[in-house]
Protein backbone atom coordinates (compact mmCIF):
# COMPACT_ATOMS: atom_id res chain seq x y z
CA UNK A 1 0.00 0.00 0.00
CA UNK A 2 1.36 3.18 -0.87
CA UNK A 3 0.84 5.80 1.92
CA UNK A 4 1.93 9.45 2.34
CA UNK A 5 5.47 8.69 3.19
CA UNK A 6 6.55 7.22 -0.25
CA UNK A 7 5.59 10.45 -2.03
CA UNK A 8 6.85 12.52 0.57
CA UNK A 9 10.35 10.96 0.24
CA UNK A 10 10.07 10.81 -3.40
CA UNK A 11 9.56 14.71 -2.95
CA UNK A 12 12.89 14.57 -0.56
CA UNK A 13 14.71 12.87 -3.72
CA UNK A 14 13.87 14.87 -5.78
CA UNK A 15 14.64 17.88 -4.02
CA UNK A 16 17.90 17.12 -3.02
CA UNK A 17 18.68 15.85 -6.95
CA UNK A 18 17.63 19.60 -7.82
CA UNK A 19 19.52 20.96 -4.68
CA UNK A 20 22.85 19.30 -6.40
CA UNK A 21 22.14 20.95 -9.56
CA UNK A 22 21.89 23.71 -8.66
CA UNK A 23 25.34 23.67 -6.69
CA UNK A 24 27.34 21.69 -8.93
CA UNK A 25 25.84 23.64 -12.55
CA UNK A 26 28.52 25.89 -14.04
CA UNK A 27 25.58 26.61 -17.14
CA UNK A 28 22.92 29.07 -16.09
CA UNK A 29 20.27 26.99 -17.93
CA UNK A 30 21.33 24.05 -16.24
CA UNK A 31 20.87 25.62 -12.80
CA UNK A 32 16.94 27.08 -14.30
CA UNK A 33 16.70 23.17 -14.97
CA UNK A 34 17.29 22.13 -11.37
CA UNK A 35 15.33 24.75 -10.16
CA UNK A 36 12.08 23.06 -11.95
CA UNK A 37 12.67 20.05 -10.86
CA UNK A 38 12.54 21.52 -7.09
CA UNK A 39 9.38 23.17 -8.04
CA UNK A 40 8.22 19.91 -8.86
CA UNK A 41 9.44 18.53 -6.00
CA UNK A 42 7.48 20.91 -3.74
CA UNK A 43 4.48 20.39 -5.99
CA UNK A 44 4.30 16.48 -5.21
CA UNK A 45 4.18 17.10 -1.48
CA UNK A 46 1.36 19.70 -2.08
CA UNK A 47 -0.58 17.35 -3.99
CA UNK A 48 0.58 14.45 -1.79
CA UNK A 49 -0.93 16.17 1.56
CA UNK A 50 -4.48 17.68 -0.29
CA UNK A 51 -5.04 13.78 -1.18
CA UNK A 52 -4.25 12.41 2.18
CA UNK A 53 -4.88 15.09 4.41
CA UNK A 54 -7.87 16.93 3.50
CA UNK A 55 -9.42 15.03 1.08
CA UNK A 56 -12.67 17.71 1.28
CA UNK A 57 -10.88 20.96 0.26
CA UNK A 58 -8.32 20.66 -2.35
CA UNK A 59 -6.45 23.78 -0.85
CA UNK A 60 -2.67 21.49 -2.18
CA UNK A 61 -3.96 21.44 -5.65
CA UNK A 62 -4.72 25.25 -6.02
CA UNK A 63 -1.33 26.23 -4.42
CA UNK A 64 0.19 23.84 -7.17
CA UNK A 65 -1.41 25.47 -9.80
CA UNK A 66 -0.46 29.01 -8.58
CA UNK A 67 3.39 26.97 -7.87
CA UNK A 68 3.10 26.13 -11.76
CA UNK A 69 2.29 29.66 -13.08
CA UNK A 70 5.13 31.56 -10.95
CA UNK A 71 7.48 28.49 -12.11
CA UNK A 72 6.60 30.22 -15.26
CA UNK A 73 7.31 33.70 -14.57
CA UNK A 74 10.32 32.79 -13.09
CA UNK A 75 11.39 31.08 -16.23
CA UNK A 76 10.21 34.07 -18.97
CA UNK A 77 12.50 36.37 -16.85
CA UNK A 78 15.13 34.06 -15.97
CA UNK A 79 15.63 32.97 -19.55
CA UNK A 80 15.68 37.15 -20.38
CA UNK A 81 18.39 37.35 -18.08
CA UNK A 82 20.15 34.49 -19.16
CA UNK A 83 20.02 35.97 -23.20
CA UNK A 84 21.43 39.32 -21.62
CA UNK A 85 24.23 37.35 -20.23
CA UNK A 86 24.73 35.89 -23.20
CA UNK A 87 25.41 38.93 -25.22
CA UNK A 88 27.38 40.25 -22.69
CA UNK A 89 29.88 37.72 -22.16
CA UNK A 90 29.40 35.39 -25.15
CA UNK A 91 28.55 32.45 -22.51
CA UNK A 92 26.09 31.40 -20.09
CA UNK A 93 28.98 30.00 -17.42
CA UNK A 94 27.91 31.57 -13.98
CA UNK A 95 31.64 31.37 -12.58
CA UNK A 96 32.64 33.91 -15.39
CA UNK A 97 29.50 36.40 -14.72
CA UNK A 98 31.14 37.88 -11.52
CA UNK A 99 31.23 41.55 -12.35
CA UNK A 100 29.51 42.50 -8.50
CA UNK A 101 32.62 40.15 -6.72
CA UNK A 102 35.18 42.11 -5.64
CA UNK B 1 -4.72 -6.74 -6.42
CA UNK B 2 -5.68 -3.05 -7.47
CA UNK B 3 -3.15 -1.97 -4.53
CA UNK B 4 -0.46 -4.02 -5.83
CA UNK B 5 -1.09 -2.46 -9.20
CA UNK B 6 -0.84 1.33 -7.93
CA UNK B 7 2.06 0.38 -6.22
CA UNK B 8 4.21 -0.95 -8.91
CA UNK B 9 2.56 2.10 -11.08
CA UNK B 10 4.35 4.44 -8.59
CA UNK B 11 7.30 2.57 -8.44
CA UNK B 12 7.66 2.40 -12.02
CA UNK B 13 6.85 6.52 -11.79
CA UNK B 14 9.61 7.02 -9.40
CA UNK B 15 12.39 5.17 -10.80
CA UNK B 16 11.73 7.08 -14.05
CA UNK B 17 11.56 10.31 -11.82
CA UNK B 18 14.85 10.00 -10.15
CA UNK B 19 16.38 8.47 -13.01
CA UNK B 20 15.71 11.13 -14.93
CA UNK B 21 15.79 13.81 -12.73
CA UNK B 22 19.93 12.49 -12.12
CA UNK B 23 20.24 12.76 -16.07
CA UNK B 24 19.34 16.35 -15.54
CA UNK B 25 21.56 17.45 -13.40
CA UNK B 26 24.79 15.08 -14.36
CA UNK B 27 24.65 14.92 -18.36
CA UNK B 28 27.21 16.79 -20.16
CA UNK B 29 25.23 17.72 -23.20
CA UNK B 30 22.66 20.57 -22.26
CA UNK B 31 20.47 19.77 -24.57
CA UNK B 32 20.12 15.89 -23.97
CA UNK B 33 19.24 17.11 -19.93
CA UNK B 34 16.57 19.10 -21.48
CA UNK B 35 15.08 16.39 -23.03
CA UNK B 36 15.64 14.18 -19.91
CA UNK B 37 13.77 16.84 -17.94
CA UNK B 38 11.08 16.37 -20.19
CA UNK B 39 10.54 12.70 -19.91
CA UNK B 40 11.18 13.45 -15.68
CA UNK B 41 7.83 16.15 -15.71
CA UNK B 42 5.93 13.95 -17.78
CA UNK B 43 6.47 11.06 -15.28
CA UNK B 44 5.27 13.98 -12.67
CA UNK B 45 2.01 14.43 -14.08
CA UNK B 46 1.90 10.15 -13.46
CA UNK B 47 1.79 10.45 -9.97
CA UNK B 48 -0.42 13.81 -10.07
CA UNK B 49 -2.80 11.32 -11.80
CA UNK B 50 -1.53 8.41 -8.91
CA UNK B 51 -2.83 11.02 -6.70
CA UNK B 52 -6.05 11.43 -8.38
CA UNK B 53 -5.37 15.37 -9.44
CA UNK B 54 -6.11 14.86 -13.38
CA UNK B 55 -6.90 18.47 -13.49
CA UNK B 56 -3.01 19.57 -12.62
CA UNK B 57 -1.45 16.64 -14.22
CA UNK B 58 -3.26 18.67 -17.34
CA UNK B 59 -1.43 21.67 -16.30
CA UNK B 60 1.59 20.32 -15.42
CA UNK B 61 1.99 18.95 -19.17
CA UNK B 62 0.69 21.65 -21.27
CA UNK B 63 2.30 24.56 -19.04
CA UNK B 64 5.57 22.12 -18.16
CA UNK B 65 6.28 20.17 -20.71
CA UNK B 66 4.31 22.23 -23.47
CA UNK B 67 5.80 25.61 -22.26
CA UNK B 68 8.72 25.96 -20.25
CA UNK B 69 10.24 22.94 -21.61
CA UNK B 70 10.57 24.63 -24.89
CA UNK B 71 11.54 27.37 -23.48
CA UNK B 72 14.47 26.23 -21.68
CA UNK B 73 15.32 24.25 -25.19
CA UNK B 74 15.13 27.83 -27.29
CA UNK B 75 17.81 29.67 -25.08
CA UNK B 76 19.94 26.60 -25.01
CA UNK B 77 19.50 26.92 -29.15
CA UNK B 78 20.29 30.40 -28.66
CA UNK B 79 22.84 30.31 -26.36
CA UNK B 80 25.05 27.36 -25.94
CA UNK B 81 27.61 26.21 -27.71
CA UNK B 82 26.00 22.69 -28.63
CA UNK B 83 28.01 19.25 -28.51
CA UNK B 84 31.14 21.33 -27.69
CA UNK B 85 32.58 18.56 -24.62
CA UNK B 86 35.41 20.55 -24.11
CA UNK B 87 33.10 23.50 -22.23
CA UNK B 88 33.14 21.72 -18.36
CA UNK B 89 29.12 21.70 -17.55
CA UNK B 90 30.28 21.64 -13.83
CA UNK B 91 32.07 23.26 -11.27
CA UNK B 92 34.45 22.23 -8.31
CA UNK B 93 31.86 21.89 -5.77
CA UNK B 94 31.06 18.22 -7.37
CA UNK B 95 32.05 16.26 -4.04
CA UNK B 96 30.94 19.04 -1.38
CA UNK B 97 27.49 19.22 -2.91
CA UNK B 98 27.55 15.39 -2.62
CA UNK B 99 27.90 15.33 1.15
CA UNK B 100 25.63 18.49 1.78
CA UNK B 101 22.60 17.03 -0.30
CA UNK B 102 23.15 13.36 1.49
CA UNK B 103 22.71 15.04 5.10
CA UNK B 104 19.78 16.64 3.54
CA UNK B 105 18.30 13.71 1.91
CA UNK B 106 19.47 11.77 5.11
CA UNK B 107 17.85 14.64 7.61
CA UNK B 108 14.61 14.97 5.54
CA UNK B 109 13.50 11.12 5.46
CA UNK B 110 14.55 10.54 9.58
CA UNK B 111 12.13 13.85 9.65
CA UNK B 112 9.79 11.85 7.83
CA UNK B 113 9.62 8.42 9.54
CA UNK B 114 9.65 10.07 12.68
CA UNK B 115 6.45 12.24 12.42
CA UNK B 116 2.91 10.38 12.35
CA UNK B 117 0.63 12.51 10.10
CA UNK B 118 -3.07 12.99 10.48
CA UNK B 119 -4.07 10.60 7.14
CA UNK B 120 -7.63 10.56 6.31
CA UNK B 121 -8.68 7.34 4.92
CA UNK B 122 -10.91 8.39 2.82
CA UNK B 123 -9.86 9.38 -0.97
CA UNK B 124 -11.01 12.63 -3.20
CA UNK B 125 -14.57 11.83 -4.38
CA UNK B 126 -15.45 12.66 -8.00
CA UNK B 127 -13.89 15.11 -10.26
CA UNK B 128 -11.50 17.88 -9.02
CA UNK B 129 -11.91 19.92 -11.82
CA UNK B 130 -15.24 20.73 -10.79
CA UNK B 131 -14.19 21.68 -7.03
CA UNK B 132 -10.98 23.73 -8.46
CA UNK B 133 -12.98 25.90 -10.91
CA UNK B 134 -15.55 26.65 -8.42
CA UNK B 135 -12.79 27.69 -5.50
CA UNK B 136 -10.71 29.48 -8.18
CA UNK B 137 -13.58 32.10 -8.70
CA UNK B 138 -15.11 31.73 -5.15
CA UNK B 139 -12.57 31.50 -2.09
CA UNK B 140 -9.68 32.75 -4.06
CA UNK B 141 -10.31 34.67 -6.65
CA UNK B 142 -8.31 37.56 -4.95
CA UNK B 143 -5.03 35.14 -5.64
CA UNK B 144 -5.60 34.15 -8.97
CA UNK B 145 -6.05 37.84 -9.99
CA UNK B 146 -2.95 38.70 -8.20
CA UNK B 147 -1.21 35.77 -10.01
CA UNK B 148 -2.17 36.56 -13.61
CA UNK B 149 -1.11 40.17 -12.72
CA UNK B 150 2.44 38.87 -11.69
CA UNK B 151 2.17 36.76 -14.79
CA UNK B 152 1.89 39.64 -17.43
CA UNK B 153 4.07 41.93 -15.82
CA UNK B 154 6.72 39.06 -15.78
CA UNK B 155 6.24 38.60 -19.46
CA UNK B 156 6.33 42.30 -20.57
CA UNK B 157 9.85 42.73 -18.14
CA UNK B 158 11.00 39.46 -20.32
CA UNK B 159 10.20 41.22 -23.13
CA UNK B 160 11.95 44.57 -21.81
CA UNK B 161 15.37 42.77 -20.66
CA UNK B 162 16.29 40.91 -23.64
CA UNK B 163 14.89 42.86 -26.27
CA UNK B 164 18.46 44.71 -27.86
CA UNK B 165 18.85 48.59 -27.49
Amino acid sequence: MIGLNHYLALSALLFCIGIFGVLTRRNAIGILMSIELLFNAVNINFVAFARFINPQEITGQIFTIFVITVAAAEAAVGLAIIILIYRQHKGVEVDRVNIMKW
Amino acid sequence: MENGILALVFYIFSGIIVGSGIMVVTLKNIFHSALFLVLCLFSVAGIYILLSAEFVAAVQVLIYVGAITVLMIFAIMLTAQLYSTSVRQSNEQVIPGIIIVVTLLVVTLVALSRTSWRVVSQGIEGQTTISIGKALLTTYVLPFEVVSLVLIAALIGAIIIARKE
